[in-house]
Order: structure tokens, then sequence, then C-alpha cells
């Protein structure tokens, strides 16, 4: 049985200039109730692997660069 | 996925959550037996996990000398509930509320105080006084987490627990946990465990469609009720669901306990109020819905008469606590306190004793029906507990374990139970193709609101058991090509379960009660004479889904007949005449 590629639209970006990953930074990574942040392999920074989002708020807020950013996801704006 | 790494570790008290009543568990064993290995297990990341990932804009139960004593909360709390209170365990959470709040204090959460440093406590309940506002209550987790630290409770993160372990005689023996981003299994053998796991908060779907846009936090998607299902112990009125008035498509608390206070309140589409008193009861949800379907609706919070200062002042309570987000929603709507009025609209529904009363069975020391198994926090039985609920009766919890474990010995398990599970878990992994989790929880979810959210029909709840056995079955294609899927997989089975109880339980009880929570309409009445009493749902000898009742205890606390309804009279007199 075939999967479709069903792309979304991601409630939470990440700024790769602000993003201090490569120094070894996982702190969104790390608070995310629900872990859906994880490094991206293209770009070695944070990004939104899942688009399973709670719009809590610890990854901007915890965030020691101000890197990240959280909208509410676009079904619930 | 295909070599199966499993750690084996012995431990004196498992907690399991590392949310709100899980970390106060691990902290009070600790402080009672600083010797004990104490294990706390945790889905996320305890820094940041649980429904108070970004802390608390006040308690909504707090008993504090001098605003209200333990004997009047314990009735408030019997009257909001029709009764079908076990008012010892209520009264032990009235007992210990003041002592930790002064516990918390001294830890470094912050309370709201007045000019001379005594706390600011607020009136939204019926009868008392009991709502404390935290302008500054971001900072919970923080304070936990260095108790933890303090007192050198060992954290798992990422390990979701799956299945409890039962030693040969049935007592509790440990638990199975998975880890959730390298599928490695971690067996933590334990002569105590303690579920602090939060809400079953993912049964209904959001209006909105989008599955993670729930009420509670996502995370809290009922596997402790399965979990303690599975481990045989007897799961508590989970007919008198969660349902909550909401901040429309947000899902967040719009919210009445902190403005109520401030002078805001629920109105209709007319601006009307339309009930007395928004403490959340299921009369109050039944008022709200009937408001909804009335024409009257929507249902709206309105702060639009409210002073300048006022509205600042509530701005910076709401948009900088438990749910900080919610200022970006109101301005992406252009929905400003000063001038419009905020949507709201009724929510899905789930188990949670913390705002209803639908949780794993537990007595006054936290114990639920099998020999060293705890449950607390929105999980456990005691009713409209909140968070300051999860703090005393996870300390008690904790407390009580500790005790447990001084007279038992590590208790055996049996190794084909962790093989067995460990088949069940890994499952998803072998299979090539199938079913993703997604697609079976959005259709699992939407079928829970499709025929279980009230009012409840018979039929209704035939047809959804017959669609829920058809997910089950295919259970046998789902899925998964990593950890984190693999970890969704296993949630949409809690969830499973949790629907299978949901509708067990709510055909049991053949009777209304709790306003809008179980509204039978096939049984319309309330029937004193066959259903004062909880209803226990448990795992019976041949593994079926089984209802029993349990008597009332007798009251530590008696309620004068003329009380009893006081919670039946919250729509204001005007429109309750018309």
């Amino acid at each position: 049985m075939p999967f479709a590629n069903h792309p979304t639209s991601v409630p939470v970006t990440v700024d790769d200039e602000k993003c201090i990953a490569e120094k070894g930074c996982r702190v969104c990574i790390d608070v995310c109730p629900l872990d859906v942040l994880a490094i991206n392999p293209a770009s070695g920074k944070a990004h939104m692997k899942y688009d399973e989002c709670w719009y809590c708020m610890p990854c901007e807020v915890d965030c020691p660069t101000g890197a990240v950013k959280v909208e509410i996801p676009y079904l619930l704006r | 996925m295909s070599e199966i790494k499993t750690e084996i570790v012995e431990a004196d008290i498992l907690v399991i959550g590392g949310g709100t009543g899980g970390p106060m568990a691990a902290i009070k064993a600790k402080e009672k037996n600083p010797s004990l290995k104490v294990v706390l297990m945790e889905k996320a990341n305890v820094k940041r996990s649980g429904a108070v990932s970004m802390g608390m804009d006040g308690l909504n139960n707090a008993v504090i000398p001098g605003y209200a004593t333990p004997e009047q909360y314990v009735k408030e709390i019997t009257v909001a509930n029709d009764g079908i209170v076990h008012q010892k365990a209520v009264m032990a959470y009235a007992t210990g509320s003041y002592p930790m709040i002064q516990y918390l204090d001294s830890i470094g959460v912050k309370f709201e105080k007045d000019g001379s440093g005594e706390y600011n406590v607020r009136k939204v309940h019926h009868m008392g006084t009991y709502v404390l506002p935290m302008p500054e209550g971001h900072h919970v987790k923080k304070a936990l987490y260095r108790q933890l630290r303090k007192h050198q409770v060992l954290v798992t993160n990422r390990y979701m627990a799956t299945r409890l372990l039962n030693a040969p005689d049935g007592r509790i023996a440990g638990a199975m946990g998975v880890n959730t981003r390298t599928g490695e299994f971690l067996v933590v053998r334990a002569k105590s465990v303690i579920l602090a796991c939060g809400a079953a908060g993912r049964l209904g779907l959001p209006a909105s469609g989008y599955l993670f846009g729930t009420y509670e936090n996502p995370a809290n998607c009922g596997d402790g009720y399965a979990m303690a299902y599975h481990a045989g112990a007897g799961l508590a009125n989970l007919e008198c669901y969660q349902i909550n008035p909401l901040i429309k498509d947000y899902n967040g608390p719009a919210c009445a306990y902190v403005t109520g206070p401030f002078g805001g309140y629920t109105a209709n589409n007319k601006g009307e109020r339309f009930i007395e008193c928004d403490y959340w009861s299921g009369q109050m949800m039944k008022e709200f819905y009937s408001e909804l379907q009335s024409g009257n609706g929507p249902v709206f919070l309105n702060m639009t008469h409210l002073a300048e200062e006022t509205i600042s002042e509530i701005e910076t309570i709401l948009h900088s606590n438990e749910r900080p987000s919610r200022g970006r929603f109101h301005e992406k709507r252009g929905t400003n306190y000063r001038d419009k009025m905020v949507e709201m609209h009724i929510s899905e529904i789930g188990f949670c004793s913390g705002h209803s009363a639908s949780g794993v069975w537990v007595d006054e020391n936290a114990r639920t029906t099998v020999a060293g198994l705890y449950a607390a926090g929105d999980m456990a039985s005691v009713p409209h507990n909140y968070m300051l609920g999860a703090f005393v009766n996870g300390g008690i919890a904790g407390q009580d374990a500790a005790d447990y474990c001084a007279s038992t010995d590590l208790p055996a398990y049996d190794e084909a139970d962790v093989a067995r599970e460990q088949e069940r878990v890994l499952a998803p992994t072998r299979r090539d193709d199938g079913l993703t989790p997604h697609e079976m929880e959005f259709k699992t979810r939407r079928l829970v609101n499709d025929y279980l959210q009230p009012p409840k029909v018979t039929a209704k709840y035939r047809i959804a058991q017959a669609r829920f056995a058809e997910i089950r079955e295919d259970l046998n294609a789902v899925c998964v090509k990593d950890p984190h899927e693999l970890m969704r997989a296993l949630e949409l089975q809690s969830i499973l379960d949790c629907a299978d109880m949901a509708a067990a339980a709510s055909l049991y009880r053949t009777e209304s009660r709790w306003g809008l929570y179980h509204w039978r309409v096939d049984h319309p009445a309330t029937d004193n004479e066959n259903w004062f009493c909880h209803t226990l749902l448990y795992k019976d000898e041949f593994g079926r889904m089984a209802n029993r009742k349990r008597a009332v205890d007798p009251y530590v606390v008696d309620i004068p007949e003329e009380e009893m309804g006081a919670y039946h009279q919250l729509r204001t007199p005007a429109l309750a005449a018309e």
C-alpha cells in the first residue's frame, strides 16, 4: 500500500541565522512536550519535523537566542 | 528497529508522569524516606511536561483559613457532583490544601498577595471562596525541577510507559517503557508504582479538526487510564465526562475563573448573562449547551465594560501564564478585550478528574484497587481537583507509597509478560505498509464526536462500539517508520481503549446525572434509588470490559437535603422565568 505525501504548513518556525544548534544547543528540542522538533539534516539547524503542535510555547520562551517563533496552527487561526 | 534493546532497572518507587502530581509524589516520597530509590518516568521532558508546562494562572480550589474551611469545601464539591463523591478523599485534599500552598510558596511558586502579605483569595464558586490568582505563576515547573534535583529523584525523559507489570499474586511489580526516540525498552521493577499521566485529553476531536488543538496537553492522551485498566485497576465514574467552556477554536480557557473576580462574565449573543456561576459543573455546561442550541448562541466571555487598568491586569495574567499563546490567537482574530467579546464554544469530550470526576478509583490515601498501585492528579478519581489537587494527592501518594515500600519486597514478574508486551509495542514497526497512526487516530476521535458526545443516545452508543471494534481490527495494519510515529501508534491504542471505556461506562449508568456530562436521552431522570453510587469499570477475569457499582461511603460532612440542589439553580432568575 503506497503512502501519500501530504505537506502542511508548520506552526513553529526557526530562524536559521539565530539558531545555534551547531554549537550543540538542543533547548527547543528538549523542552517540546510533543517531541515535534528535530535537527534538520540539510541545514544542521532545529526545525519542526512533525505538525503536532499544542502552541504551548516553551520552545520559543526557552530559546536562548530568540530564534524560535510559534504561530497558532492554520486550522485554528 | 529490528534488534530489541532492553534495560532492566530496580527501584522502590516508580512514578509515571513528570507533570504536576508525579514530581510532587516523587519529592514527598523522598522527603519521607531519603534512602528510597525513586524513578520518575516521563514521556516528554520533566522541565516542560504536562498540563502546567507553561505554569498556571491561579489556584481554583485553594482552601485557605479565613476564606473557607475543609468542611465547606467538601460540602461544595459534594453538591457540585450530585452527591457521588468519596468524601474522605476530598477531605484529605481539603486539609492538605493550605499546607501544600505554603510548601509551594516556600519552594518559589508565586501566589497573589495583598499589601500585608496575605493571600488574595477571590470568589468564583457558587458558595465558597477558593480562587487564588497566580500572576507570576509561570515558574511552577522550574520550582518543581529544582526540588527533583535536590532530592535526587532519578528522571528518565522520553520514555513512554506502555504497560504495568503485575506480580503473580496481582500486586504491582513495575512497568515497561519504550524510548520515543530510539525504540529502546526500559523495564523498571518497583515495589510501588504511582500513575500521574494526566487526563485523557485526546479523546474527542476538536471542532477545528486539528488533532493536537486540544484543551489538555495532547501528550495526556489517556495512557494512564489504559495502563491502569490493563493492570486490573477499577476506574470510577468514567461516564462523568470532562466537557469545558473554551475559547472557540483556540480550545483554551477563556477564562472566567480569572476574569470573573474582576467583573468579566459569560454572556449570550445579546450580551446578557444566562448563568449565575461560572464554576465548571455539569449543570453549568448543560446551561451553556442549551444556550448554544437555543439560537441565543454563540456564547461569549464579556469584558468590554471593564476599566482599562482592569483589562491590562487581566491581559498580563492570561497572556503570560498557562496558555500564553492565547494573546497571539486573539490578535489574529482582531479580538481586543476592550471592545469585542471573546467567542466561546463547548469542548470535545475527555476524561479528567481535575475538571469533572472521571478517573482511576483512588481512596483517601491515593491507593487504587491494585496493591502497590497509586494514582494522582487529573487521572485519579478525586473530583474537581485541578492543579492544587494534583500536588496534594501526588504528595499523599508519595508518602503512602514510601510506607508501603517498607513492608514489601521487590515483587517477581513474569518475563513472558515483557516479551509479549515488546511484541505488541513493536508490531507496527515490523510492517512495510498499512495504515498510519494519524489517520486511525483521526477516525477514532471523529467517531467519538459523532456518537459519544452528549446528549448520549443509546442507539448511537451501540454504533460507536461496533465502529471502535472495527478500528481495533485495523490495529493489525498500523504501520510506523520511526520511534516517534511508534509513540503515536501506542497513544492511538490508549485513545481507543478510552473510547471503549467511555461508551461502556456511559451505557452502564441508566440514568441522567451531572448535567451535560452524563445526559442519557433514553434515561432522562436522575434515579437516586438505583444509581446513587459510583460506577467502577474494570477488566474481568476473562479479559472483558466489565462494570460494577460501588456504594458511596458514609459522608464525613453531612449535607442538608435542601442544599443538595444548589448547583441545579444556575440559570439567572430573569432567563429562568422565560
